[in-house]
This record gives C-alpha cells, sequence and structure tokens, in this order.
C-alpha cells in the first residue's frame, strides 16, 4: 500500500515536471508573428560567432552586438536572402572568425588535417610499441635441458625459506 | 635515456604553444578591412542635426575615423591621448558616435573635452556593422582615395599613436596614389602596431 503510494506521488511530480516544462517553452517561445522565419534566424544564429563574447554564437549571446547582428539577419531573411548571403555578409564585416565552421583554405588546412595527424601518429606510436611487446615473447619454446635446468631451479627454491621464496620474486 | 627525456620534451613543446598562446590578444581579430574601400555612410552631424556627413566628403584626404559612445569605458581611457592629438592637428580626426543617445554624447563632450572635427550619429548602430565595429572604441585609418588602411581595436594609447597611427598617417599622406610598393612599406610600418 505505502509503495503504491509512493509510485502515484512520484508519477504526480513527473507530470507537474512536464506540464511545467510545456508552460515555461510556451513562455519562452520567440514573440515574432513568423515561427518559420525565426527557425531559420535561429538555424543562421547558430553558425556565427559573437565577436563580444567570443565563445557564443550571436544565437545564445544576449550582448548587445549579438542582438543587433541576429535582427540584422532577421532582416535579411525576410528579404529572401539565403544563409550563404547572410555569412558571406557578416564575413565581409567581422572576417572568417565569424564563423563558427572555418573555411578550408590554405591558413586553414593545420586546424582541419591536425586532428588526423595526431591521431596517425598515435596510431604508429601504438603499432610500434605493440611490435616491440611481441618481440619480448620468445617465439622458440624451452629446448629439453632448459627444462631441466629449470625444474632444477623450482625445487631448490621449493627447499629455502618461503622468506626467501619471497625475496626471489 | 630517451625514455625519460621524451616527457620533459612534450612538457617543453606544450610550454611553448601555451606561452606563445597567452601572448596572442583573442580581441584583435584580423580585420577584413585593410584595404579595402571604407564602406558607405551618410549621418547626421551630432552638434548640427539637420546637416549630414559622408565618409565621401573626406576624399582627398588622409583622416581617422573613431568610433566612440558616452557608455563605453575604454574611450575614457583613449580620450586624452586623441585630445593631444587633435591639439597637435597633425591628421583630421572624426567620431562615429556609436549607438548613444546624442544628449548623453553631447555632455560627455562638454566634459571631457571635443578632439572631433565633427561626429556623425549613428543612433541605431547601423554603420557600426557595416564597419565591423565589435570593440568600441575602434580607430579607422582611411587614405586619400577612401580606402582604409589600417584598424586599431581597443583604445589607442600614447604608444601606439607615436608607434604606429602617426607613421602610417605620415606614410599615407607622403603618397598621391598607393601602389604596391608603397602597399609593401605600409605594412613594414604597421609591424610596430600589434601592441
Amino acid at each position: 500500500m505505502f509503495v503504491m503510494m509512493r509510485y502515484i506521488a512520484v508519477l504526480v511530480l513527473l507530470g507537474l515536471m512536464i506540464g511545467g516544462a510545456t508552460v515555461a517553452a510556451g513562455e519562452a517561445a520567440p514573440m515574432a508573428a513568423d515561427p518559420e522565419l525565426e527557425k531559420k534566424v535561429n538555424e543562421i544564429a547558430a553558425e556565427l560567432r559573437c565577436l563580444v563574447c567570443q565563445n557564443q554564437t550571436i544565437a545564445d549571446s544576449h550582448a548587445e552586438l549579438a542582438i543587433d547582428l541576429k535582427n540584422q539577419v532577421r532582416e535579411m531573411v525576410r528579404q529572401g536572402k539565403t544563409r550563404d548571403d547572410v555569412v558571406d555578409y557578416m564575413v565581409q564585416r567581422y572576417g572568417d572568425f565569424v564563423r563558427y565552421r572555418p573555411p578550408v583554405k590554405p591558413t586553414t588546412y593545420l586546424l582541419w588535417v591536425g586532428p588526423f595527424l595526431l591521431l596517425a601518429g598515435g596510431l604508429i606510436i601504438l603499432t610500434v610499441n605493440l611490435r616491440k611487446r611481441k618481440d619480448l615473447v620468445s617465439e622458440s619454446p624451452l629446448s629439453e635441458e632448459e627444462h631441466k635446468k629449470l625444474e632444477s631451479i623450482l625445487h631448490s627454491e621449493n627447499k629455502t625459506s618461503g622468506i626467501k621464496a619471497g625475496e626471489g620474486n | 635515456m630517451v625514455r625519460y627525456l621524451a616527457p620533459l620534451i612534450i612538457f617543453i613543446v606544450l610550454a611553448f604553444f601555451l606561452y606563445v598562446g597567452l601572448g596572442l590578444n583573442p580581441r584583435e581579430v584580423p580585420s577584413p578591412f585593410i584595404n579595402k574601400p571604407a564602406p558607405d555612410f551618410q549621418l547626421q552631424k551630432l552638434h548640427s542635426m539637420n546637416e549630414l556627413f559622408s565618409n565621401k566628403d573626406m576624399l582627398g584626404k588622409v583622416w581617422l575615423l573613431n568610433v566612440w559612445a558616452s557608455w563605453c569605458v575604454a574611450c575614457r581611457q583613449e580620450h586624452p591621448v586623441l585630445v593631444d592629438m587633435a591639439r597637435r592637428g597633425e591628421v583630421p580626426l572624426y567620431g562615429l558616435n556609436y549607438k548613444d543617445a546624442p544628449s548623453n554624447a553631447k555632455r560627455w563632450l562638454n566634459e571631457h573635452g571635443d578632439p572631433y572635427e565633427l561626429s556623425a550619429v549613428d543612433y541605431q548602430g547601423k554603420v557600426g556593422i557595416d564597419y565591423g565595429v565589435y570593440g568600441v572604441p575602434e580607430t579607422f585609418i582611411i587614405d586619400k582615395q577612401g580606402m582604409i588602411r589600417h584598424k586599431v581595436i581597443g583604445p589607442i594609447s600614447y604608444q601606439e599613436l607615436n608607434d604606429c597611427v602617426m607613421p602610417v598617417v605620415n606614410e599615407l599622406n607622403k603618397r598621391e596614389q598607393i601602389d604596391p610598393a608603397a602597399l609593401a612599406v605600409l605594412s613594414e610600418v604597421r609591424k610596430a602596431c600589434s601592441s
């Protein structure tokens, strides 16, 4: 009975949380009349860096410049400009740095290829190390003579005291 | 031996990159405007609102366009340098009053002194966007043909003024035409700039 009540309580709480979340989302929705337009604006804004707070996109940032730039994007989209038009417009004014996805060109080759170079380097080091480890393991089994020698060593170890055997390790 | 040296070498390389990285200024984004025409604008003059000022009015002169605002704290730091520069009268200084209430802007100039020939009012910040402004104050050096030849981001110090701004201005004043040879000289002069 008690378990049942707890179960119901959890359900009610969950329901409240989900209900609350939808209410909050409803409040946070952009006030613009055209959600289609707003979606496109946000998509483009998410690709553009805010130059005031450099690790945010202008979609995330609340800096005044970011808001201005977002308005600019909205205006351009309303005029029927494409994503590329808007990005070009921003790059003309703020340089490649404004793009969150840097273009592939000679000055950015290292940026694009770098991670793969590092990965290749890591793989090379790994294979070299694995080879070395393989060499450490002897290929040929022990000969008859070596077996006898080993046997005698083991026997003599057994006869000595435990402490000594421990030291032998 | 190599086994023990390897971590040390890796550490030294990483430390070197860290050191170089710390020396870079993330605010200094390479401007796409250098050696490009200054974007056209036509704005009201702060002190006579029924007159317009355009960048085209300045063709034939080497001039500075300084982006400022009364709300901008770093502008206060830069201001005495600009006032001194204006007193020397070596290069005309024009202001772009960026996203500011004209009444506040005028009061600010009354308080701190007005080094500008005039200030243009960019109340909505549209011209600021055209000029790629992201950190007030910014200063553009524009040549006789209306091309931007240098941009200072952040407040100008006396050092920056003497080692960078004035040498670029003097170099531009010497020439009527900026040919490839002049561009090479200019980029050499600008090397003293990134401080």
